[in-house]
């Protein structure tokens, strides 16, 4: 299997598959981890407000991404998103943002479901003395938060939130249904192209297993870091 | 200062607080006392309306709880109040323990905010733990923190809801140390506490809770010469006894 196994391949696509693939892969992944932490704290905390229609809107929404496959999503989005724009904006003709914005979005709302589930778990570790002790000392409902509880849920839930972030990290491929190239697309491109499916195909999953395993490494050991001295 | 006038709770059903009337005045210190579950953590905690209560009504310094323009926040910044379970935030260093609420909540200047966090902390005796984290002290310790943090606000009334009740007890002593310093410079004072050496030497004032209701309302000489309820004179009997 391996007699005519061409490594030069490999070698000539690097810079393509490193230089387009990955540096799309990282920027994607990057943009939807910030963005769907930054939401996702946001829909946990509506969804622990105790407000009443705050409380099943996140509840709903968290339940209603975790139940679709993710390419589906991506795939509604990428069709759905002009519309929508159309509809905010109230242009008349379907608003054109393009495969990467709409993938952007897809993957920071659908991750912003599993990080908010996550960001519940961090917030509800925090004793509620924290809150009475902040909330005592005269802060308010935004000051609590901001600088008590989550800080600590926030250090407390690390680790989860990066080995989300890989897992995300893998899914990126899938925005290869609309057409996008990310690492595993352009990897793939260019198997076809040169009819190398085997060497380009291990060697990928080469890449993302040594990217993923030293990243899960990683993060065991920021977790010895950044734990709180209790 | 305080002024607590027929105040009742419930959870649900169960009823915590009964017609609970009393009121503590400036410079005076009143030590509350009764069996645990009498309702005398949730009192306390009602008085900067960490609890919501059903009935009644609660002022402090003129300022009523329930009144809707009340700025809670704001009036809690002028209450101290320490924890049975200290509650130091463990992710924030001493100093920025003593100096968060003075920033976030008084808007002082860092430096300003800095030095009077850190003269509290000499005058509870901590000053070379200025720079550790909570986890690094002991209970003690930390307690002794969470009083000069409660008075870096310049709070005009201190509550403390069994500050003692957590510790190991070699540690009891140093904290009823700085509380007794304090009592001594005229600050207001409700406590919840079964310390009664400490109500003994500092106390005005003594309430005894059961099931809910303020059973008795009396001086301490009063409360520790004669209770006139059998309830108090049991549960005297019983922690005195040790």
């Amino acid at each position: 299997m391996f007699g005519d196994f061409d490594y030069k391949v490999i070698l000539a696509s690097l810079p393509y598959l490193f230089g387009t693939g990955m540096v799309f892969t990282v920027t994607l992944t990057a943009l939807a981890a910030s963005g769907g932490i930054v939401l996702g704290t946001i829909i946990a905390m509506m969804r622990l407000s105790g407000v009443a229609f705050l409380v099943p809107i996140a509840r709903i929404y968290v339940d209603f991404m975790r139940s679709l496959p993710l390419v589906l999503v991506i795939f509604w989005f990428y069709f759905l998103v002009p519309y929508i724009g159309q509809w905010i904006t109230g242009a008349s003709r379907p608003i054109s943002v393009g495969a990467f914005t709409s993938a952007l979005i897809t993957f920071t709302l659908f991750e912003a479901a599993f990080f908010s589930e996550i960001m519940r778990a961090g917030i509800q570790s925090i004793p509620r003395g924290q809150t009475s002790a902040a909330q005592a000392l005269g802060l308010n409902y935004v000051q609590t938060m901001k600088s008590v509880i989550l800080p600590q849920a926030f250090r407390n839930m690390l680790p989860l939130l990066l080995t989300q972030t890989i897992v995300l990290f893998q899914d990126t491929s899938l925005v290869y249904v609309i057409s996008l190239t990310d690492f595993m697309g352009a990897a793939s491109k260019v198997a076809q192209r040169d009819g190398r499916l085997v060497e380009m195909y291990i060697f990928a999953a080469l890449v993302y297993l040594a990217i993923c395993f030293s990243a899960s490494f990683l993060v065991r050991r920021l977790q010895r870091r950044v734990a709180i001295i209790r | 200062m305080i002024a607590i006038d027929g105040v009742g709770k419930w959870y649900g059903p169960v009823q915590v607080l009964k017609g609970c009337t009393t009121q503590v005045s400036k410079g005076e210190v009143v030590v509350v006392c009764g069996p645990s579950g009498s309702g005398k953590s949730t009192l306390i905690k009602t008085v900067n309306a960490l609890e919501p209560f059903q009935e009644g009504a609660i002022s402090v310094d003129g300022i009523a709880l329930k009144d809707k323009r009340t700025d809670l926040p704001k009036l809690r910044a002028r209450v101290g109040m320490v924890f049975q379970h200290f509650e130091l935030f463990p992710h924030l260093s001493i100093t920025d323990n003593l100096t968060l609420a003075q920033c976030k909540v008084l808007k002082r200047p860092r430096e300003e905010a800095r030095t009077r966090g850190l003269k509290l902390l000499e005058r509870v005796g901590l000053s070379a733990h200025a720079q550790k984290f909570p986890g690094q002290l002991s209970g003690g310790q930390q307690q002794r923190v969470a009083i000069a943090r409660a008075l870096s606000m310049d709070p005009i009334v201190m509550l403390f809801d069994e500050p003692t009740s957590a510790l190991d007890p070699e540690m009891v002593g140093e904290v009823l140390d700085v509380m007794v310093q304090l009592a001594r410079e005229g600050m207001t004072m409700m406590c919840v506490t079964h310390e009664m050496g400490f109500a003994r030497k500092v106390a005005n004032r003594v309430i005894f809770m059961d099931r809910g209701e303020i059973v008795e309302d009396a001086q301490k000489e009063e409360f520790f010469g004669q209770p006139r309820s059998p309830r108090a004179q049991q549960f005297l009997s019983k922690i005195l006894a040790h």
